[in-house]
């Protein structure tokens, strides 16, 4: 064996975690920036390029295909070597996929603002964009399932099988839903028509959320909690069910997003009933990252990782509990076309995605850069900071949302509407101040972590880790 | 109608459904009982430290999934859901929303019925009419003419009783039920003789209002107004049959302004207001024309 099949590939995953800060900080200040120009529209300063409706698909595409999207790549990359105690498969084209989904955010980044759009939500992009993603997509399963090919240990560890699922379940969407007809080089119409157009669309982009955001961070939490704790994971039984029955089920729920359209009764019933039965398997996953601790709880008070992963389950737990009420018809028809989703959303996107991308970056680029943080008092306050700034913008939303949604169904003695519109949407001014004021918290504690990791990253040096011989099985 | 082009694809929906529950509650079924001793590690090792242990399905957690999946069974007996099945309770969206109408209709639909029956200039006075005429005008019209009323460009102004097609309590609930497609005023730009033909009709335009004016131009406009009078009238009073606004008032419907005035002669303007009776029916057009009459009467 020579020494270049001795050592791990870091290189992309080291150019994924720098990258993921990054867009993180760049997909957030977006946020803030149409947070504000809700509570304020003159920020929109009657600029077609600087406005909400062309700024927010810029800002949900940085923040889950820049921010989100690089943390998948670079802790899959590493952990899929880590538990397979192999290099990865063909270096070169894990190299391609760095430079492919570069390429990807880039155009998003002069598309979306320019008004080009295929107007799918979270599927924005125009179809030569869309191509390049399934190229990139393509080729980052060659490398991930050829490295788990050539594993030299005999089991495929938990983390990898939500990793897996993730990359197989997201290629099958992307290419299902971005099927369409282009006009010229910059339009395109969508290959399905009214109530099929719209079905297709929330069975993607509720997926997205599912395997995107969900199981892909899963996969995220099986490693680096276990890992940060130094404790063994609670249940694999429970890894095993709720991995099945996740998946399975998850991929039945996007009705949910269509209660009360066109969307035929039977349709819109098997969403809500498969989005009840995914409460059971989404907690199963946060069970199992909770109970992980078990034994060693008093590491909590100690451990800023650790905290931001715990407190990352823990939103998991609440926003996934929230998410199948919510698909209830009744709940759905106070809560839909309201703030309340808004909340929702950020309450896992936030909650959960951020919190364990966090807590798995501060853990991965110290290793990566082989030096210890620069500063542990730093995370502590970035934790604090972040945590507060996410409970401002839910409850804000949950308040602004709920009286939204009893506003709009209001009626006086005589049966007309008590408010109009307009007045519920004066009446969501002061919470749409309170939840800028969340999104600004969250980003400077996105800003305290650049500063941290970069004093991290000058001290350190590239890290260079000899693969170690599998133990052997008991 | 069926949601389904043939039975078959409705016996699909059934069977995947009925497969995919029975296969989750197997799933759970079958993964009750652990084998070998609870609570230690399976033996798997990965990357020097990561384990798993033996630990069963938490007891709690396996009950709340049964309690769902029973759920989602009686759910689907219940409401539609396993294909063309219609469920036992019969419930359908489109039928939950017939019976609230319904029942609204009942609730409210006599005291409507008692100011349909009111003449406009009598219920313009009425206080728990023009009550509900303004909850219905901040929903319904606010939009296009302003929560005060007071129109935006293009969308008149309904507090000043200068109208388009006339202000009587008849003609403004024709307006409300039916609705006004404007004949369009076509672009004048080219039959003109191009910018300084518009330009001369616009300064005699403005002179009709008694604004100042270029005198010159607006000599040379007055020769032109000829082929405006058709529908504005030789003498720029504007004819309601043809919703062809008055000129002589100084209140413009797509702005005031010179250039504004240039644009509307050069490039033409064509106005809509939908029709509102197949939407609100009769009684609430009713209550909304007596509310409209009332802001200027």
């Amino acid at each position: 064996m020579n020494n270049e099949t001795m050592t791990y590939d870091y290189t992309v995953v080291r150019q994924f975690a720098i990258v993921a800060v990054v867009l993180g900080i760049v997909g957030m200040l977006i946020g803030v920036f149409i947070a504000s120009q809700m509570a304020w529209p003159v920020l929109n300063f009657d600029t077609p390029w600087l406005s909400f409706g062309r700024l927010r698909p810029l800002h949900t595409n940085a923040v889950i295909f820049g921010f989100g999207g690089s943390v998948l790549f670079a802790t899959s990359y590493y952990v899929v070597q880590r538990t397979c105690h192999t290099r990865l498969f063909a270096p070169a084209l894990a190299q391609f996929t760095f430079i492919g989904w570069m390429l990807v955010i880039a155009s998003a980044v002069v598309t979306l603002p320019l008004g080009i759009t295929s107007s799918k939500e979270y599927a924005e992009l125009e179809w030569p964009i869309d191509i390049l993603i399934t190229i990139v997509w393509v080729a980052y399963a060659v490398v991930f399932f050829g490295t788990i090919a050539k594993r030299r240990v005999k089991h495929i560890y938990v983390a990898n099988w939500f990793f897996g699922a993730f990359i197989i379940t997201i290629a099958m969407l992307h290419i299902v839903n971005s099927a369409e007809v282009p006009v010229n080089f910059l339009k395109s119409y969508s290959a399905y028509a009214g109530v099929q157009d719209a079905m297709v669309q929330w069975w993607y982009g509720h997926n997205a959320v599912g395997f995107f955001l969900t199981a892909g961070f899963l996969g995220i939490m099986y490693y680096f909690i276990p890992k940060q704790a130094n404790r063994p994971v609670y249940s694999y039984r429970l890894s095993v069910v709720h991995f099945w029955a996740l998946t399975f089920t998850y991929i039945w729920a996007g009705p949910h997003h269509l209660h009360y359209t066109a969307l035929p009764d039977w349709a819109q019933s098997l969403g809500m009933v498969f989005s009840l039965i995914l409460l059971a398997p989404s907690w199963g996953g946060m069970i199992n990252g909770i109970m992980t601790l078990s034994g060693a709880w008093e590491k909590l008070r100690t451990d800023p990782i650790l905290k931001f992963l715990i407190v990352s389950v823990s939103f998991y737990g609440m926003s996934t509990f929230e998410g199948p009420m919510m698909a209830i018809k009744t709940v759905n028809a106070l809560s839909h076309y309201t703030d309340w989703t808004i909340g929702h959303v950020h309450s896992g996107a936030l909650g959960w995605v951020a919190m364990v991308s966090i807590g798995a970056m501060y853990f991965l680029i110290p290793k990566l850069f082989d030096t210890e943080i620069y500063s542990k008092k730093l995370i502590e306050t970035h934790f604090w900071v972040a945590t507060i700034g996410i409970v401002l913008y839910i409850c804000s939303m949950w308040i602004s949302g709920i009286m939204q949604g009893l506003m709009w169904r209001a009626i006086n003695d005589d049966g007309t509407l008590t408010y109009s519109f307009v007045e519920s949407v004066q009446a969501m001014h002061p919470f749409y101040i309170v939840r800028a004021g969340g999104g600004l918290l969250f980003l400077t504690g996105m800003l305290i972590m650049a500063y941290n990791l970069t004093k991290t990253i000058a001290q350190g040096k590239a890290a260079v880790d000899v693969i170690p011989v599998p133990a052997a099985a008991h | 109608m069926s949601d389904f082009t043939s039975e078959f694809w409705s016996w699909f929906v059934i069977a995947i459904t009925a497969g995919s529950i029975l296969w989750l509650f197997y799933l759970l079924r079958g993964n009750k009982r652990v084998e070998g001793e609870p609570g230690v590690p399976t033996g798997h090792v990965w990357d020097e430290n990561l384990e798993e242990l033996n630990n069963p399905l938490p007891r709690w957690w396996l009950i709340m999934f049964y309690i769902t999946i029973f759920f989602s069974i009686v759910y689907l007996v219940l409401y539609p859901g396993m294909g063309s099945f219609k469920g036992l309770l019969g419930w359908t969206e489109v039928g939950q929303y017939e019976a609230e109408v319904k029942a609204a209709d009942a609730e409210f639909g006599p005291l409507f019925a008692k100011f349909e029956q009111t003449p406009i200039p009598e219920l313009a006075k009425n206080t728990a009419a023009m009550a509900a005429g303004e909850r219905l005008f901040v929903n319904y019209c606010a939009v296009c003419h302003g929560s005060d009323a007071r129109g935006a460009p293009g969308f008149p102004n309904l507090r000043d009783n200068d109208w388009l097609y006339g202000g009587s309590p008849e003609k403004i609930e024709e307006t409300i039920l039916n609705g006004r497609q404007s004949n369009g005023m076509i672009s004048w730009e080219a039959s003109l003789g191009g910018e300084e033909g518009v330009n001369q009709v616009a300064e005699y335009v403005m002179s009709l209002s008694g604004r100042d004016v270029d005198q010159a131009l607006a000599a040379k406009g007055k020769e032109k107004f000829a082929l405006c009078a058709g529908c504005h009238m030789p003498d720029g009073t504007g004819n309601q049959v043809l919703g062809a606004p008055n000129l002589t008032d100084n209140i413009w419907l797509y702005g005031g302004s010179p250039r504004t005035i240039r644009e509307s002669i050069a490039k033409g303007r064509s106005g809509k207001m939908p029709a509102h009776n197949e939407f609100l029916g009769k009684a609430k057009s009713h209550i909304l024309a007596a509310y409209v009459y009332s802001l200027s009467n």
